[in-house]
């Protein structure tokens, strides 16, 4: 590894680590209720909503509240995508979207997957991104955060019946949280290049004569809350990569910085609200081994470069090239996409379907372990406590009690919703993708031959129920069999979790809290860590490890052996 | 139920207003206000035409310019259809690929990656120095510059890594040509 | 029923377990426990598939392809019986002891009374008696029934259930009344009223219990299986996807490889032996003779937080003992042993023959008081007690040794508080300090010193209590005493906290608001004034001697009436709930290794490169299929006699039990199953079998 390889990683983790505590102390105060500069605001909603702020709701009704507000979001964005050909602020005269397209964007968006089967600057509007799209970021995201919180506080509380209040939750994200980032990463972007306008499309005539249509828009806030938001569905259609998207090196930092952030901050969060920071930190230290190990393989892979170009005059110091950008080389290109997929944001800064097959590995791998490194905002959080149930309960009985975990009784119930929880990611990715790999229908879909083929589906299906939102991007999504099945697939992973996590925050609630002695189960400290890594590895890998030794596995060592397909 | 209704339908009006029109517009008018070339795309005027922008790649095949990377967006350098190969490694057809774009670069020697591999955009503005240098021979000759003039053009328009350790170092291309240009049209 | 050293496994018990292991292949039987059942139908699937093979004439591939299906087939269905044989050997060993409590409970002849005045009974078989009869049981008699003594007092023999040999006085109207069925009556005679049910006596519960035949899932062991069926469900969906993705791919696998491969991942080892491990835990208890009322107290007493435990009888000895005399000045020490030796020759209470034991033992004294001493014996009145020694005696006639307060007024008359010596003040105030108890000895109504008598913390118990402290549980010492003295013998037994002047209600008191702060408390108690505490308690430990009240309350019940086994009953719980967790831990790593073994043996024709994951280097896919499928069915069998014996548990803090059970079950659950297939796979290449 070069020495400036290095301290680019070294720079990126610093500043996530430097960042992480004092967000995740600031959003501990948010959500109990001790910012309040924009009382004013939160009143006026709070109002208009017809919401006691003061009155909690139980697991339940959470639930419902957030299956509602969902489905609202779900319709307006289906219907605005219907009929963005009679709204303003579309100069580039963009038509409706067909209903398959506009139901998976749809869904992508409110799941907060943020799926591209649509193309960004080819089909949708400056007002379907704006009232459509960005919107959907803000409030999946602060979906997402919501629920993790009304989870920490089911843990937290001692024999209680509810979890906090949906409206209240989701307000204060978005005001106090999402909201004032966005504003400064999105003046940031515009700083190093990003493009903020609703003017037309730029007709430019290039030096040397041809005609070149520069698409614009208000890209830079919508991109500021697509990161933060770990939503990542890009403005224009190759995402990140995108040099009016993704401009500079530091345009990358900033946008990286502002992918991992949160999740990682809300690790800490967490601990602030169980009372126990210690927790916290175990939680952040389990994701950070996970996400140094998935880059170390994956900067390994891409630095080997195509040994298939071997036999060619081609100097590939700079590694595997072919779908990445120059301004930033391997070394950025595999921080972004291990970061990414282990945080649920479907942004890519260089195409994933062109990685190594060790490199796509790993982002396929850190998609299906439920994208529990950091995570999803929110999502990551409670993704991991599952995790962190079933570490405890498999291993808690070896301290010699029935499982315990803060305290609290790991029963059969926790454990019935835990494995139900859990049934969603291999239903969505080896149920949905099995059909994806027979069907004819679905296979047409397919662009490459061999296992990187099969590597593309697994993706597909992987990205959908793991509500990540990046793509094998050969793979043709936009047909009408892939929008629907892996807009079901979205869903599926989206709300099965929630249902299932908020379940147990309600059960765990309700119950009595055994002080902490010699005897009990430690959740913290390298050992804990150590387990929970194992676990991860070990539950989510046996899962996939037989499809994954066919796509990825299989063609790195047809690779390794010169087979091209 | 029904009172969980009303706060759902209030939210995402509410909402909708904050984020999709108030933050967006605001940001707009901000952003044309504090970094107004950046806002409306860094485009390059020449003599009151648009030319493009300092930040997209456009196609230049004349043997006088420098060559940007292979390009899979749209036609080629499609500003309006950002888009990759996504083929993976052990594609037949990215090896033909790359097997052809060698055979087209003419460049003697091992031919620097970049050269030969689609961007991720496609409007890849960047070349790395080491491609830029690969094609002084030719674009000297085209132009009848000595390459050492040609060389220092390069060397002056190379971006250097920030703080020396972050990003790649690279040449943007259509920069570089404009420079060309000016130096001897 | 003495906790002999017994083999774990005999020829008779695997001959009738063998047996039992195929009766339980009963469908209705089998879906009790999930994981075996899907090997079950998984198994005769492949039995199906085998028999289509033979009927084409091994048309897949040949008599070699059969050879393998019809290996599979058996292995599939012996890794079936040996997890039944697991469980049939638990029980059979609960049978056995279920038998030899059985034989206690012949059929005897009852003398059944009218009321507790009359002595006319009327012979009737035992089986015929209901709750509330009156028994007359008299020297010589077995105790028909569990009951609870009304009238009389006997000494009782309950070798036949405690093993302990000497026997036990039983009396009516205290905390000695309950007397079980089986027990012999050795002297006197007692009416007994009958307690229990018509075949619910404690022993039928606890025959019920150890041979698993009212065994009901515990709470834990229900979310375990809950666990191990939705693993089971994630790896159906794995192994029955991967064909589609195999067609994909350009190949089909063999149904029965992808079988064997589910049966390897799905977690048999913990399914197989998970009843077992409950069964052998009910066991493991009944050979300390301690009897559950349900296998769910037995998973509560491995989650205990605290323990209420009596002073008297667990802590310390039942009685004080001297332990030294301290005289006032003028006064030697050995003049002050010499008269206290001689009140106490006549005193045949524990304290009083425990002042002989020590005057005789540190001053080598061997004095007799001679046939003309009169000996003064401890009345209510005079709260003391001594001897009037016959002249010619040096150190005086009238000696008297009692309460401070008692010998002092006796010898000093009104004034008593301000003519006591001042040493033998300060003696008597350090000694009520320390804990113990002054009695003051005069002589000729001259105060002449103390003796300290002082509670003896029975030898070990200060260990014992430092390890319950390392295993993060609390104890708490509950006694009458006043907070002085509590204090004092609670610092030096050891215990983390004392109830002090105990009652009923406090100690009901001290339980619920433990319980409301979330811990979880057990407690051992035998009267009836217990019983409401016994209740509350979430681990009532009722002593066997005790009221049936208190036997109604506990959720356990010791027969040895031991006070300190419930620390024993923590141990068990304990050792259950680990051997659980390390079985869980170990099946689950084990799949790593098996997904090394059959992975590239699936898929090596389809991708032959794949063959680099085959890192056993294994000798043919299907001598690697068939090792896995080996490995799996004997590892059940080898972990038999853990499952049975319980993983070994040393008390200690669970960061440490943590630490080394997951290098044990963890770590070695990773790597002896690498070791085990490529050892299976080198012998089935090396004998030619495939």
């Amino acid at each position: 590894m070069s020495p400036t390889d290095l301290l680019q990683i070294l720079l990126f983790l610093a500043l996530i680590l430097a960042l992480a505590p004092f967000l995740g102390a600031y959003m501990a105060k948010v959500f109990e209720g001790r910012v309040a500069f924009l009382a004013p605001a939160e009143r006026a909603i709070y109002a208009a909503c017809g919401t006691d702020a003061s009155e909690e709701q139980s697991w339940g009704r959470y639930l419902g509240a957030v299956l509602l507000f969902n489905l609202t979001g779900f319709a307006l964005l289906f219907t605005l995508l219907l009929t963005q050909h009679w709204l303003p602020w579309n100069p580039a005269g963009m038509t409706a979207l067909d209903w398959d397209l506009a139901f998976n964007t749809a869904v992508s968006f409110v799941t907060n997957t943020n799926w591209q089967a649509y193309g960004g600057e080819s089909t949708l509007s400056y007002f379907s991104q704006m009232a459509g799209l960005t919107v959907q970021n803000f409030v999946s995201a602060a979906t997402g955060i919501a629920v993790a919180v009304a989870i920490t506080r089911g843990i937290a509380r001692r024999q209680a019946r509810t979890l906090g209040n949906f409206t209240v939750d989701l307000t204060r994200g978005v005001l106090y949280i999402l909201l004032p980032l966005s504003i400064l990463v999105a003046l940031a972007l515009v700083w190093q290049g990003v493009p903020q306008n609703l003017a037309a499309y730029v007709d430019a005539s290039t030096v040397e004569g041809a005609q070149q249509i520069l698409a614009q828009g208000p890209a830079a806030s919508q991109i500021a809350i697509k990161q933060l938001g770990t939503n990542g569905g890009g403005f224009f259609s190759v995402n990140s990569a995108h040099p009016y998207e993704n401009p500079t090196p530091i345009s990358n930092l900033i946008q990286m910085v502002a992918i991992l952030a949160i999740p990682a901050g809300l690790a800490l969060t967490y601990g602030h609200m169980v009372g126990d920071k210690r927790q916290g930190w175990a939680i952040f230290a389990a994701m950070g081994v996970l996400f140094l190990a998935g880059l170390a393989v994956t900067y390994w892979a891409e630095m080997q470069g195509n040994p298939l170009l071997a036999s060619l005059p081609v100097d590939q110091a700079a590694g595997n090239m072919e779908g990445k950008e120059t301004r930033f080389g391997v070394v950025n290109s595999v921080l972004w996409a291990v970061s990414t997929t282990a945080a649920s944001n479907g942004s890519v800064n260089a195409m994933h379907d062109s990685f190594t097959p060790l490199g796509g590995l790993v982002l396929l791998l850190n998609i299906q372990l439920g994208e529990i490194i950091y995570g999803g905002v929110g999502a990551g959080l409670y993704g991991m406590l599952l995790f962190v149930v079933l570490a405890v309960f498999i291993a808690g009985l070896m301290v010699g009690r029935t499982p315990e975990y803060l305290g609290k009784k790991i029963e059969a119930r926790e454990v019935k919703l835990a494995v139900l929880g859990m049934l969603s990611m291999p239903v969505g990715i080896l149920g949905f993708g099995a059909l994806a790999a027979v069907l004819p229908v679905a296979l047409a879909s397919v662009q490459d031959a061999g296992p990187h083929g099969l590597s593309e589906i697994l993706y597909a299906y992987s990205s959908a129920t793991g509500n990540n939102g990046s793509a094998f991007a050969g793979y043709g999504a936009d047909t009408p069999y892939q929008n629907v099945m892996l807009g079901l697939a979205m869903i599926l992973g989206r709300y099965a979790f929630i249902a299932a996590m908020l379940a147990i925050a309600g059960s765990l609630a309700a119950k009595k809290i055994a002080p902490p002695s010699a005897g009990s189960f430690p959740t913290h400290g390298p050992l804990f860590v150590g387990l929970l890594v194992g676990t991860i590895l070990i539950v989510g890998g046996l899962t996939f490890f037989p499809v994954l030794a066919l796509g990825p596995v299989a063609e790195h060592l047809a690779m390794l052996a010169g087979t091209r397909f | 139920m029904s009172n969980l209704i009303r706060p759902a339908l209030v939210l995402t009006f509410v909402m909708t207003l904050l984020t999709g029109l108030a933050y967006p517009l605001a940001m707009t008018g901000l952003a044309q206000a504090v970094f107004p070339a950046q806002a409306a795309g860094s485009l390059i005027d020449r003599e009151g035409t648009v030319i493009g922008s300092s930040l997209i790649a456009q196609g230049f095949s004349e043997p006088g310019y420098f060559h940007p990377r292979p390009s899979l967006a749209g036609e080629g350098y499609d500003a309006a259809l950002s888009g990759a190969s996504n083929l993976g490694v052990t594609s037949g057809a990215l090896i033909e690929a790359v097997g052809a774009r060698v055979a087209a670069a003419g460049i003697e020697g091992a031919v620097p990656v970049d050269l030969v591999t689609a961007s991720g955009s496609g409007l890849d503005p960047h070349v790395s120095p080491a491609a830029a240098r690969a094609q002084i021979p030719r674009v000297a000759q085209a132009r009848g510059l000595p390459e050492q003039t040609v060389r220092a053009l390069v060397q002056s328009r190379t971006e250097q890594r920030i703080l020396g350790f972050i990003g790649e170092p690279r040449v943007n291309v259509l920069l570089l040509n404009l420079a060309l240009d000016q130096t001897k049209p | 029923m003495t906790a002999k050293k017994e083999a774990l496994l005999d020829a008779t018990l695997i001959r009738n377990a063998s047996l039992a292991a195929l009766a339980k292949l009963d469908p209705r039987v089998l879906i009790r426990n999930p994981v075996m059942f899907v090997t079950g139908v998984v198994a005769g699937l492949s039995t199906l598939l085998l028999g289509a093979d033979i009927a084409q004439g091994g048309m897949q591939g040949g008599t070699e392809n059969t050879v393998l299906i019809a290996l599979l087939t058996l292995w599939l269905w012996l890794t079936v019986l040996f997890a039944n044989f697991a469980e049939a050997v638990a029980e059979g060993r609960g049978k056995a002891r279920a038998d030899s409590l059985r034989a206690t409970q012949r059929e005897t002849l009852a003398k059944r009374v009218r009321d507790t005045e009359s002595r006319a009974y009327q012979e009737v078989s035992s089986r015929a008696l209901a709750q509330g009869d009156l028994l007359l049981v008299e020297a010589g008699d077995i105790v028909p029934a569990d009951g609870e003594v009304v009238v009389g007092i006997a000494s009782v023999d309950e070798s036949a259930i405690t093993g302990e040999s000497a026997p036990v006085i039983r009396e009516s109207g205290g905390d000695r009344s309950a007397v079980t069925g089986g027990t012999r009556v050795v002297s006197d005679w007692i009416v007994v009223r009958v307690t229990q049910k018509p075949g619910e006596s404690f022993l039928d519960r606890m025959i019920g219990l150890v041979e698993g035949a009212q065994r009901q899932k515990t709470p834990n062991e229900i979310a375990l299986t809950i666990l191990l069926v939705g693993m089971s469900l994630i790896f159906l969906i794995v192994v029955g996807s991967l064909e589609f993705f195999a067609h994909y791919s350009g190949a089909l696998i063999p149904v029965v490889f992808l079988v064997a491969l589910l049966v390897t991942l799905i977690p048999t080892t913990i399914g197989g032996l998970l009843s077992a491990i409950g069964i052998a835990g009910m066991d493991r208890l009944a050979k300390a003779n301690v009897i559950a009322k349900s296998g769910r107290a037995v998973e509560a007493a491995g989650d205990v937080d605290v323990l209420l435990l009596d002073k008297t009888g667990t802590i310390t000895f039942g009685n004080r003992m001297a332990d030294g005399f301290i005289p006032v000045a003028g006064i030697s020490e050995r003049a002050l042993a010499e008269m206290a030796l001689l009140a106490s020759l006549a005193d045949e209470t524990a304290e009083g023959r425990s002042i002989v034991e020590l005057a005789r033992r540190k001053y080598a004294l061997n004095l007799a008081a001679g046939p003309d001493a009169k000996f003064v014996p401890f009345t209510a009145q005079t709260r003391m007690s001594g001897v009037d020694l016959p002249d010619g005696w040096r150190i005086g006639r009238r000696i008297r040794k009692g309460a401070a307060d008692a010998v002092l007024a006796d010898a000093l008359g009104e004034e008593a508080k301000a003519r006591t010596p001042r040493d033998l003040a300060a003696a008597v105030e350090h000694i009520a300090r320390s804990g113990g108890t002054p009695l003051v000895v005069s002589v000729d109504r001259k105060p002449a010193g103390v003796i300290h008598l002082k509670d003896v913390i029975k030898p070990g118990i200060r260990e014992r209590f430092a390890e319950l402290r390392a295993m993060g549980i609390r104890t708490i010492m509950v006694t009458g005493d006043n907070p002085l003295t509590a204090a004092a013998i609670a610092a030096e037994a050891g215990v983390d906290d004392f109830l002090a002047e105990a009652t009923p209600e406090k100690k009901l008191e001290l339980i619920r608001q433990e319980q409301a702060d979330g811990r979880l408390v057990a407690m051992c108690g035998d009267g009836s004034n217990d019983a409401p505490a016994l209740a509350q308690a979430d681990i009532g430990v009722a002593m066997n001697d005790g009221t049936p009240a208190a036997k109604e309350a506990g959720n356990l019940i010791d027969l040895d009436s031991d006070p300190t086994k419930l620390i024993e009953v923590v141990m068990v719980g304990k050792q259950m709930l680990i051997s659980r967790g390390a079985l869980t831990t170990f099946s689950i790593a084990n799949d790593v290794a098996k997904y090394f073994a059959i992975i590239p043996a699936l898929f090596v024709g389809i991708y032959p490169q794949l063959q680099a994951l085959n890192v056993m280097g294994l000798g043919s896919p299907g001598s690697a299929i068939l090792s896995a499928v080996i490995f799996n069915a004997l590892i059940i069998v080898a972990l038999i006699p853990l499952a049975l014996r319980g993983v070994t548990y040393a008390p200690s803090g669970a960061a440490a039990l943590l630490r080394r059970n997951l290098a044990v079950y963890g770590l070695g659950g990773l790597v002896v199953p690498f070791v085990g297939i490529k050892a299976i796979d080198l012998l089935i290449n090396a004998v030619g079998l495939l």
